[in-house]
């Protein structure tokens, strides 16, 4: 068995503690990148969805039902790998060097794109949840199209949508682990490299688990501050 | 695009498809029993029964079930392996072998999650209706097994359909620690072929209309009116 002092040797004095939050951090940024592209894409997507030309609804509709319907690791591997040939194929044909993808960009691309299928949906229930009055006195108004979009639509779905979102951080959070198996170094992957290196296999996959639960409890309570925030106009029951 | 490497992958694939239907019905059957035990134990007045379980979802669904697979089959696996007793043991067969710790984290999984949700179907069923059952004279247990469970099941079944196409989805992970399944088979064709796309494609295929398969064949077993808005 492993003793305390193995134990503290093993975080502070060779370093792996810092690594591992180090890896958490980049774990953290894949992540919030990944959730403001995929909140970029789902409002897109919802918005066609509900008033877009049918083509495009169909186009959207079939984004949204086969992105959720794929594991998530498959369409990782398939994007990671999709990508990068697309992006040497586009470069070869204008007479440029291959390029490397830069892993961090690589990973929230792939990350928002499977997130932006999730929050579509999400977005699109909240909007069809604000009641149609509202929209209606807008436009008797004479509202124009954007600013509907922009001061009603929007925030007054925010309330609806808010514990569909936090409920995708916290999914996206745990899907970034996934990144490791393409291998940008996010906390997973250091974790790997710390077991692997040291053979401390269970107290390393144990410590990042920690740091994962550790984020996800964080993030889940201030999204319940969030929330609170943003119901604050709705009717009480 | 060419799919003509099919042929000689055939059986590999269809091995693949069997192991991740295995781990789909395993993992589910199980969890599923674990989650009924788990919501029910979450309802439970004695804090000693319902705060440990509430530490055993929050853990569970708080961290990547990646990380849970690595800690088992890398973690505790490794544990096992440095102890002779174990290895020479008639288990060991299967203590080497990917796949029960695999099906082992997706049920632990399943249980934590179903569990959560089975506890808010619980929740939902009126109050009148299992007072009505017990002014029937019928007992606890006839009580939970034929109003209190079927009532929870109905109210949270598209939930549950949902939560059955999460568990597809995550038996892919099982490719991760050398089990060969669906998308395990694929990544083999793909070392062996140097094809990137093509096998990760027609295994994306298979999911989708297995993914198809459970959404319709549950939603058959009875109609829940959708809110239109």
């Amino acid at each position: 068995m492993i003793s305390l002092s193995d134990i503290s040797r093993l975080f502070v004095a060779d370093g792996w503690l810092a690594a591992l939050a180090q890896g958490a951090l980049v774990s953290l940024e894949i992540s919030a990148g990944a959730f403001v592209l995929g909140l970029g894409i789902g409002l897109l997507v919802a918005l066609i969805k509900l008033r877009g030309p049918r083509w495009l609804a169909r186009l959207a509709n079939a984004y949204t039902t086969l992105y959720r319907a794929v594991p998530e690791l498959l369409l990782i591997l398939l994007l990671y790998y999709a990508g990068t040939d697309l992006l040497n194929m586009a470069m070869a044909a204008i007479d440029r060097p291959s390029v490397t993808v830069n892993g961090f960009v690589a990973a929230v691309l792939v990350l928002g794109i499977v997130q932006g299928a999730y929050s579509a949906e999400i977005i699109r229930g909240a909007i069809q949840a604000i009641p149609f009055g509202q929209i209606e006195a807008a436009q008797s108004f004479g509202i124009e199209r954007w600013l509907l979009v922009r001061r009603i639509l929007l925030p007054s779905m925010l309330p609806f949508a808010m514990a569909g979102l936090s409920n995708l951080w916290l999914v996206l959070v745990k899907d970034s682990a996934l990144i490791s198996i393409v291998g940008y170094s996010e906390l997973l992957s250091v974790g790997k490299q710390a077991a692997g290196s040291t053979k401390h296999y269970l107290v390393f996959y144990l410590a990042v688990a920690a740091f994962y639960f550790v984020i996800t409890l964080v993030s889940g309570s201030l999204f319940r501050l969030l929330e609170r925030r943003t119901h604050r106009w709705l009717p009480q029951h | 695009m060419d799919f003509s490497w099919i042929n000689g992958f055939a059986g590999e694939l269809l091995h693949g498809f069997v192991v991740t239907l295995k781990l789909l019905g395993l993992s589910g059957a199980l969890g599923f029993v674990l989650a009924i035990l788990v919501g029910l134990g979450r309802m439970s007045p004695n804090p000693l029964i319902s705060g440990p379980l509430r530490f055993y979802i929050s853990v569970f669904r708080g961290t990547p079930l990646l990380v849970q697979i690595y800690i088992l089959y890398y973690g505790v696996g490794s544990l096992f392996a440095s102890y002779p007793p174990i290895r020479g043991s008639f288990l060991w067969p299967y203590l080497r072998d990917g796949f029960w710790y695999v099906a082992l984290a997706l049920t632990l999984c399943v249980g934590a999650y179903v569990g959560e949700v089975l506890r808010g179907g619980l929740r939902a069923v009126p109050r009148g209706e299992l007072e009505a059952a017990r002014a029937y004279g019928m007992r606890r247990w006839l009580v939970l097994r034929r109003v209190w469970l079927p009532r929870a099941l109905e109210l949270v079944r598209p939930t549950l359909v949902g939560e059955g196409v999460l568990l597809l989805k995550a038996t892919a992970l099982a490719s991760t620690v050398a089990v060969t399944d669906l998308l395990g088979a694929a990544n083999l064709v793909r070392a062996q072929t140097l094809r990137v796309y093509e096998p990760l494609l027609a295994v994306a295929v298979v999911y989708i209309v297995l993914a198809f398969a459970i959404e319709h064949g549950c939603a058959r077993l009875g109609k829940v009116p959708q809110r239109q808005a």
